[in-house]
């Protein structure tokens, strides 16, 4: 008698996590940037995203090749250096009903992109941007970026002498909604907070330290594996429980930051740092600065805001997506063409 | 100011005073920006239009908000001219500053309008001159000094109207349409009209020749700018997505967009079927046309020179990509900066390739307002069609002045949205393979992001591709999808708007032109026609690539004067590479770049120099 195979283990909407894999990756055997794609594909598969119900979005750089590697039944776009945000806004416009996932570099983001970051964060429009930090261009061999800290040092030996951008701060400044800060290679922490961002209505900003193997892994880096583990200070744990989820989590009310998603999940952070309030915001700002006087590299999130309006909620748009509305609704009848006519004879 | 071409002399425009001229001169208006004289220039433009003569307006303001020097040229026309004329006849000197200068470019026989206190009359002979104590006139009527040089405009509509016996009805019934609802408003502005008017009537002794008579020629017409017509164009097209950064002369298409999208595309729920984005920058309003364009809207920005040169990177994205999108170029003269305020057509061998590697895109020309929303609206289709960025290239003076046009026709032919799968089509198809010419027509079918179906995603690069859209670096891949992309863009000929046949006759010689050239060089055909009894040819050129028409006209002529407004002759070098190279040599041009519209006057001359008439 013959025994049927056990069924594939699939997720809340019957889809094995097979789906939501992509291309193998061409990025250098321990980038960081390849246990993030792992994570992301966790986490779409945890919160059972339909993948054709998902826009790719990236600019250029290693980071950028990134969304070949995850999702390859979803649309991705890669586009032109630091311009991912316009491209992402076009297509939100288009179809506001998409999950959409930008993945950027530090490069991509915060030097030659930075026009277009920081324009995109005061949107709040609704996607989720993370930025695989790893402080060095690794595509034109290990060139400093703006992220890089003060006193970093390459292997040729260079220091940085110029300040770090905080990406974080600077969007929570901005007007984004959702900002974290998390490390490769802490897949607890980096897993629950994606499936949070996936939660989250508006900008979600998240600056994922993502050690490159290559060029910026030596004693001397900031954003080496080695250091992200012996000075990764999270402000928060994080507990996410999804809104289709029933387990019941063990926690002291005390100790725990509650915040009620928009589709019925909760984000549960767990304080670390004494009294850190995540919805208050100036408070979130002046607590990264002080990490930096003090050589910390914070992880965890930051700032989180559930009610303030997207862009879309904004421009008050129709709810279909109007990249496929009819022409019926899109090209006004001919009696407008007459009225206008008439007003101008 | 002197509004002809200093290159060529004052030689021309010679009035006879004793004649009687009838519907056929120019009027300047000299006034400073910022002091409202836009509301008063319009009455008076649709006061002879409601005369039913003919008329255009150019409006000649400089790059600043106020104080600055402006002139608004009214040009009358009973033959239906409407090209800026190069000399004017009549000037209403309003602005100190420029008074002198601008009564001395008046042509023999030239008439003198002037705040009396300027004492022009001083300034030259074989000018008749009509002082008019402006300031008096309007302080005595309006007590609000803040409301005084918006009401002294109104007394100039008055004092015209009256020397050029316009009839005072059709004054009052275009002003009561311009201050609709505002009756105190209307009050105090036709107030300001009587003034002049029954000032000019009581002192002024009328002794120049010109006049407006009624005729029957602008019944059923509109009068309307190219932006507003571009506007309507992209409306009436289904425009769903707009980014755009604000540039002179550009902006007025993006406000007109925007103000018909408010009043026409609004659910009964209340929602917008529509997204205007006011960009960081013009690379941010590209960018968000094509990511727009790629989920599926119809998308367009609008700008000028200066932001096409931002978009040039993002441009060759879309064209390798495949990416529909609409970019309207109201071209500026430049180079650089140059003069944001003055028109050129100089953007046209930029937008043809514009950004790095072998990139090109189709180009529509609109030579006139009727144009501009229609070639709008054929941009969208060729787009998506085509699945490419398309250029619209109008200019200033197509863009921000007032025409006469015949009414806009609604559109006859239902959108073309292209070729988009949906998951019923991939489902019975198994499948597709984006970038793979599976209709010999060299365009590879699409999917939207959102299509539900497993075989729906494919991945968008600008990087090297196959034709199944995966990343390459292999020689024969890469060149395939070039190749492809040639075909596609040669195909195009048959599909962009052909050129239009002004005139083709048994002439050895023909004129090729686009854009707003086309109205000065239709008036230049009469011209030559009277001074040396000859007929000439004319092609109008309204898409690039070139269709086989143009090659034909070309090889059925002996020379072919190509007209332009830019220092290059950038269309005659686009045609040079186009054309066989035995008709390469046929080519002349004549070229005008001084940052003013193209007169007649102009190309007739030097047309008369190169054939040594």
């Amino acid at each position: 008698m013959a025994t049927a195979a056990p069924a594939p283990k699939v997720n809340h909407i019957g889809l094995p996590i097979l789906d939501y894999r992509g291309g193998k990756s061409t990025l250098c055997a321990g980038c960081g940037h390849n246990a993030i794609s792992e994570r992301i594909i966790d986490a779409l598969y945890e919160m059972g995203v339909e993948p054709e119900r998902v826009m790719k979005m990236s600019g250029i750089g290693c980071s950028s090749k990134s969304p070949a590697y995850f999702l390859s039944r979803s649309h991705s776009f890669n586009g032109v250096h630091g311009r991912m945000p316009a491209i992402a806004t076009g297509a939100i416009l288009a179809n506001h009903t998409m999950t959409t996932i930008g993945v950027s570099g530090d490069g991509d983001t915060a030097s030659i992109g930075m026009g277009q970051f920081v324009h995109l964060m005061r949107r709040n429009l609704p996607m989720i941007y993370i930025i695989e930090d790893n402080g060095v261009y690794g595509l034109t061999k290990g060139q400093f970026s703006a992220t890089a800290d003060l006193g970093s040092r390459l292997k040729t030996g260079v220091v940085n002498d110029l300040p770090a951008i905080d990406t974080c701060a600077l969007a929570i400044q901005l007007g984004a909604t959702f900002v974290g800060r998390s490390f490769s290679g802490d897949k607890k922490q980096l897993l629950s907070m994606l499936k949070a961002a996936l939660a989250h209505k508006g900008t979600v900003m998240l600056d994922v330290i993502s050690p490159c193997v290559t060029f910026n892994d030596h004693e001397g880096s900031t954003k080496s594996y080695k250091f992200m583990q012996e000075n990764d200070e999270p402000i928060n744990e994080i507990g996410f429980v999804a809104s289709f989820d029933e387990i019941a989590v063990d926690y002291d009310s005390g100790e725990i930051f509650e915040v009620e998603m928009h589709d019925g999940s909760n984000l549960r952070l767990r304080k670390l740092h004494e009294k850190y309030d995540p919805t208050d915001k100036a408070n979130a700002v002046r607590t990264l600065m002080e990490a930096h006087e003090n050589n910390e590299i914070l992880t965890g999130v930051f700032y989180i805001n559930t009610t303030k309006p997207t862009f879309i909620d904004q421009l008050n748009l129709v709810n279909e997506p109007l990249g496929t509305l009819p022409e019926s609704l899109t090209r006004p009848p001919k009696s407008a063409l007459d009225t206008l006519m008439n007003a101008l004879k | 100011m002197a509004t002809g071409d200093p290159a060529l002399g004052d030689v021309q425009g010679a009035t006879n005073t004793r004649q009687r001229v009838t519907n056929d001169f120019s009027i300047n208006v000299a006034t400073v920006n910022g002091s409202g004289s836009q509301s008063a220039n319009s009455v008076l433009l649709k006061s002879i239009f409601g005369m039913g003569v003919p008329v255009s307006g150019k409006n000649l303001f400089p790059s600043n908000i106020a104080g600055q020097p402006t002139w608004f040229l009214i040009r009358a026309s009973k033959d239906g001219y409407v090209a800026r004329k190069r000399d004017s006849e009549i000037l209403v000197a309003l602005n100190p500053e420029t008074a002198q200068d601008d009564v001395q470019a008046l042509p023999p026989g030239g008439v003198a309008i002037y705040e009396e206190n300027l004492k022009l009359d001083q300034a030259r002979g074989n000018v008749i001159f009509y002082p008019v104590p402006f300031d008096k006139l309007t302080a005595a009527i309006c007590p609000e000094v803040k409301l005084r040089k918006l009401v002294k405009n109104m007394v100039y509509v008055g004092v015209v109207a009256q020397l050029l016996a316009i009839d005072m009805a059709v004054v009052e019934s275009n002003l009561r349409r311009q201050f609709a609802k505002k009756q105190k408003v209307f009050d105090l502005n036709f107030g300001g009209v009587k003034t002049g008017f029954d000032y000019a009537q009581a002192n002024l002794t009328k002794r120049d020749p010109f006049f407006i008579e009624k005729m029957n020629k602008t019944a059923g017409k509109i009068i309307i700018d190219g932006n507003a017509a571009c506007g309507m164009g992209a409306v009436f097209a289904g425009v769903t997505v707009v980014a755009w950064y604000p540039i002179t002369p550009s902006t007025s298409v993006i406000e007109s967009t925007t103000d018909l999208l408010k009043k026409l595309r609004v659910t009964p729920e209340g929602n917008a079927t529509f997204a205007v984005i006011q960009s960081e920058d013009e690379l941010a309003a590209i960018g968000m046309v094509l990511g727009a364009g790629w989920a599926g809207a119809r998308a367009m920005t609008s700008t000028s020179g200066p932001g096409m040169s931002l978009m040039a990177e993002f441009c060759g994205l879309g064209y390798y990509a495949e990416i529909p999108g609409v970019i309207i170029n109201v071209q500026r003269t430049g180079p650089s900066t140059g003069m944001p305020t003055r028109t050129q057509q100089a953007d046209l061998l930029s937008a043809a390739f514009l950004s790095h590697g072998d990139t090109r895109h189709p180009i529509l020309l609109p030579g006139s307002v009727k144009e501009c929303f229609e070639l709008t609206q054929a941009a969208f289709d060729l787009a998506e069609r085509m699945q490419t960025p398309v250029f619209l290239l109008t200019d200033l003076d197509l863009g921000m002045n007032n025409w006469m046009s015949e009414p806009f026709d609604y559109p006859a032919k239902p959108l073309d949205r292209g070729k988009v799968l949906t998951a019923e089509d991939l489902e019975r198809l198994g499948g597709f393979v984006r970038y793979r010419d599976v209709d010999g027509d060299a365009i590879g079918w699409r999917t939207l992001p959102g299509t539900r179906h497993p075989k729906a995603s494919y991945f968008t690069r600008g990087s090297g591709h196959t034709d199944t859209a995966q990343y390459t670096e292999n020689p024969v891949e890469y060149q395939a999808v070039m190749d492809r992309l040639t075909r596609k863009f040669e195909n195009m000929r048959k599909l962009v708007p052909a050129p239009v046949v002004v005139r083709n006759g048994s002439s050895k010689i023909g004129f090729l032109a686009f854009g707003s050239t086309d109205c000065a060089l239709t008036e230049c055909l009469d011209q030559i026609k009277q001074r040396y009894a000859k007929d000439v040819d004319y092609l109008r050129i309204r898409a690039f690539p070139f269709a086989q028409a143009i090659h034909d006209f070309v090889a059925s002529h002996e020379r072919i004067y190509v007209v332009e407004q830019n220092r290059d002759a950038q269309l005659a070098s686009l045609l040079k590479l186009d054309l066989p190279a035995a008709q390469v040599t046929k080519l002349r041009s004549i070229l005008h770049y001084n940052g003013m519209p193209v007169d007649a006057e102009s190309i007739t001359q030097q047309f008369a120099l190169q054939e040594g008439l």
